[in-house]
């Protein structure tokens, strides 16, 4: 297992000098010139190079990447080429938002979608399943953007069960800091509840199945017990490999729920440098997007051997 | 509704259908106290969907349609049931504790995530008598103690390890222990010890038989092994598409079947026909063919001191000798039966002899040559000579290629004749191997297994081979099919003057079929010689211990 672990952190730490690079040089063929956006459209030649020489954008490609990764060990991102506050300073009011919204929709997501597997297999061939089955068609199908517009329109603005933007941090007053996050967390997480909801069930039509399945029943056991000790149990080691593969996804997904419920998170931020082409800032976001993927990933493999006790002991021997 | 109060478990008129389409038609047994009964059948007999009736756990859209299985009271607890109206709630007492199932398959039927012990004492919580909260330690405890009682050498220690942590034989013990745990009155073993090696499923069987005596628990031993079911019951109901044929004690079934299809069972039987002394398909003296020119050796396969070396996964260095100098001769025309229990390296030698693995030390030769050494043209002519046929007939055929196109293969990859003449060359094999023509164009999956078999057989020989390695070619199939292709192969034999190296698990398959016989054992040959000697007279102490092992033997005399 150890051997294992080490394995994949090495390979992370390769995804990780790649995505610097592919980030750097890609930041750099965006059409568009920062140092034009900062200066503004009237500024002299003059100018526009003092700019240039003070971003360091007149150096060597090479002697600026250089720099870019001696600062980001540093835990110096820049400064924001538009505002001049500290990239750091950025992320660090920034990054919260969507780390609270991101876990809030991955948990609602995960109760959601494996209640409603598990229900859609219990109930096989009768109207639960139908419903079960109809809700995830439409969490996959209906675009996030629309469904949150649907929300806003009619939880928050003609029922007024829940704000229809805004945002109160969560550590300082978690009980309505989760209420503003409920409405996008809801939003978020259809996707993925659909994905886990399908693969919950199909897996558990598989488990039910198996042998030693009925020999549980054999054993006199109740079916609640045998559905969670012997079902879900093993039904869970593949739910949790499609919700790895899927996690990623989510990050992208927050860019879009933060806009429609004005949240002043990561995905704002992302929007924002991006159309204002605020090089330090979009590489810092890119960078812990991919540093956030590759963790992610790490963590469900690990956690795939900690369910599955074959692959546990298979790695160590 | 009990007819008589001695009687534990009486089935009257059971039908069961899956979607309206019976599969048990209205059949009906009864069981005594404390009595051993087998119900024997072949695949498809319906025998699995009778139990599954009694323990109301059918699989998808099975229903009881017709009929009643009455569970007698207990001594101790319980009432008068009939199971084919009882409620859920009711099953779920009945369930583990007063009638207990060691199931079929250890590998598939216990729960891959889920320690050992847990699993023991699900079943101990589950059939607790006492009321409120279990006692953890005490559950615990008892859970140890059945799984010593069930055989498990260091339980405590093993309590907390997972299935795969566990052999096949140490997992039908776990089984056993789980099935016991409600000390049941009547227990239902579902071919209990099908999957393992004949000498550990003696050890098994043994001892469930103790335990099951020790408790005066009435036994329902499902199998497909009428000599296994000999040994073992008083009493055997032979079934057959869903309807019982005959019911009667062994005595009674063995030797003087009523009905014509326990007659057929009785003489296909291998184990059986072993006890029996029933005559082999092939003479056992016979050598090699007169029509063996002189320019030719005698032996078409020598194996010399063969040595197989696999290194063992994560300890560098460590190696272990799945086959550990192996030397024996295959004569012409006639067979050569490779025996051993899993891990024997029986399935390594044959897989060396076609090349399929290269030796660490010594040689396999066909006609001097081998095919590890073997390059370019020499070694594909060698190829054409010895050809397989594996133990798997769903496994080994293509699902997606027509039985034509299957059986053409070979002769397309040597390029033997054009498209006429291989359509030609395919029927004339599908008459060799008795199929009818018409098959050319099915696949696979509309075939039965024998049929399946067969087209092993026809794709085998297709390239005119002189040497085939059948590896547990008959071991998947049922007794009367099995019976068939060995048949089949013997005929083969004696028109083609074909050679055979048969790797088996089965000793009784043995003495139909084969000439000579090899007894490997731990990768070492045991004993090597012709049938008759090493049946008659076996020197090895393992080879009498096999002997022993087989079924039915209780009747030779």
């Amino acid at each position: 297992m150890g051997r294992y672990v080490l394995t994949r952190l090495w390979q992370s730490v390769l995804t990780l000098v790649l995505a610097s690079l592919v980030v750097f040089i890609g930041v750099r063929q965006l059409p568009g010139d920062p140092a034009l956006a900062m200066a503004g459209e009237e500024a002299t030649p003059e100018q526009l190079a003092a700019v240039r020489a003070d971003l360091g954008l007149d150096q060597p490609l090479l002697t600026q990447y250089v720099a870019f990764v001696r600062n980001m060990f540093q835990g110096d991102f820049g400064e924001s080429t538009r505002t001049g506050t500290p990239v750091t300073e950025l992320i660090a009011t920034t990054l919260p938002v969507t780390l609270w919204l991101s876990a809030y929709a991955i948990v609602v997501a995960i109760v959601v979608g494996i209640l409603l597997g598990v229900v859609a297999e219990r109930f096989r061939g009768r109207w639960p399943e139908w419903v079960a089955n109809a809700l995830a068609l439409i969490g996959l199908s209906v675009p996030n953007f629309w469904l949150g517009i649907l929300a806003i329109l009619y939880l928050a603005v003609t029922l007024g069960w829940f704000p229809a933007s805004g945002y109160v941090d969560v550590l300082s007053d978690p009980l309505r800091g989760l209420y503003y996050l409920t409405l996008p967390a809801l939003i978020l997480g259809t996707g993925l509840a659909a994905v886990i909801m399908r693969q919950t069930r199909a897996s558990m039509i598989e488990t039910m199945t198996t042998d030693y399945v009925r020999t549980a029943r054999a054993k006199g056991l109740g079916r609640g017990r045998v559905l969670v000790r012997y079902g879900l149990r093993n039904s869970l080691i593949v739910v949790v490999t499609i919700v790895g593969l899927q996690l990623g996804g989510l990050i992208s997904g927050a860019v879009v729920t933060e806009r429609i419920f004005a949240l002043p998170g990561f995905g704002k931020l992302t929007l924002d440098a991006v159309f204002t082409r605020d090089y330090p800032v979009i590489q810092a976001v890119v960078l812990i997007i991919t540093v956030s993927y590759i963790l992610i990933n790490l963590a469900v493999d690990i956690l795939y051997s900690v369910i599955n006790p074959k692959i546990r002991v298979g790695g160590a021997a | 509704m009990l007819q008589d109060a001695e009687n534990i478990l009486e089935v009257t008129d059971l039908e069961v259908g899956f979607g309206g389409t019976p599969v048990l038609h209205r059949i009906g047994f009864s069981m005594r106290r404390g009595e051993r009964v087998a119900i024997v059948g072949q695949s498809g007999s319906g025998k699995s969907t009778a139990i599954g009736a009694i323990l109301r756990l059918l699989p998808g859209s099975g229903r009881i349609t017709h009929g009643s299985i009455v569970l007698g009271g207990g001594t101790t607890r319980g009432e008068v049931e009939d199971l084919a109206t009882a409620s859920e709630p009711v099953m779920r007492t009945i369930r583990g504790e007063r009638i207990g199932l060691v199931p079929q398959d250890p590998m598939s039927n216990l729960n891959p995530a889920m320690r050992i012990g847990a699993q023991v004492a699900d079943a101990l919580v589950a059939n607790r008598t006492t009321e409120g909260k279990p006692d953890r330690a005490q559950i615990r405890s008892q859970a140890v103690a059945l799984l010593a009682e069930a055989g498990i050498p260091g339980a405590e220690r093993r309590y907390g390890q997972y299935p795969h942590e566990f052999s096949g034989g140490m997992r039908q013990r776990v089984l056993i222990a789980i099935a016991l745990a409600g000390k049941p009155e009547l227990l239902i073993a579902d071919e209990p010890t099908s999957a393992l090696d004949v000498t550990v499923q003696r050890q098994i069987l043994n001892h469930l038989q103790s335990l099951v005596d020790a408790r005066g628990t009435s036994l329902l031993f499902i199998t497909h092994d009428l000599g296994l079911a000999a040994d073992r019951t008083d009493r055997i109901i032979v079934m057959s598409e869903g309807r019982i044929v005959e019911i009667g004690t062994p005595r009674q079934i063995l030797l003087d079947p009523q009905q014509e299809y326990t007659r057929q069972l009785v003489a296909a039987a291998p184990s059986v026909a072993t006890a029996l002394d029933a005559a082999p398909l092939v003479d056992p003296t016979a050598g090699a063919p007169a029509s063996a020119g002189p320019e030719r050796s005698r032996s078409i396969l020598v194996v010399e001191n063969l040595v197989k070396e696999f290194a063992l996964r994560g300890r560098r260095g460590s190696t272990i000798r799945a086959v550990d100098d192996v030397s024996f001769e295959v004569e012409r025309g006639t067979t050569t039966a490779v025996v051993g229990e899993s891990g024997s390296g029986k399935t390594t030698v044959a897989r060396i002899v076609l090349g399929l693995e290269t030796a660490s030390s010594g040689q396999a030769l066909i006609d001097g040559e081998s095919l590890t050494d073997t390059r370019g043209a020499q070694r594909r002519a060698l190829r054409r000579k010895v050809q397989p046929v594996f133990q798997d007939p769903y496994g080994s055929l293509d699902p997606t290629y027509s039985i034509e196109r299957l059986i053409d293969e070979p002769l397309r990859i040597f390029g033997v004749g054009d498209r006429g003449s291989r359509q030609e060359r395919v029927a004339e094999l599908l008459d060799q191997v008795a199929l009818p023509r018409s098959v050319a164009q099915r696949r696979p999956n509309e075939l039965s297994g024998g049929q399946r078999q067969r087209v092993a057989i026809a794709r085998a020989l297709a390239l005119e081979p002189e040497l085939l390695i059948c590896d547990e070619a008959v071991s998947a199939l049922d007794v009367l099919v099995q019976d068939q292709i060995l048949t089949l192969l013997a005929d083969l034999q004696d028109r083609l003057g074909l050679t055979y190296l048969f790797i088996t698990h089965d000793l009784s398959v043995v003495r139909q079929i084969a000439h000579a016989v090899v007894v490997m054992r731990s990768g070492v040959v045991v004993e090597n010689g012709s049938v008759n000697d090493v049946f008659d007279h076996p020197r090895a102490e393992y080879t009498r211990e096999l002997l022993g092992a087989i079924p039915g033997a209780a009747f030779a005399a």
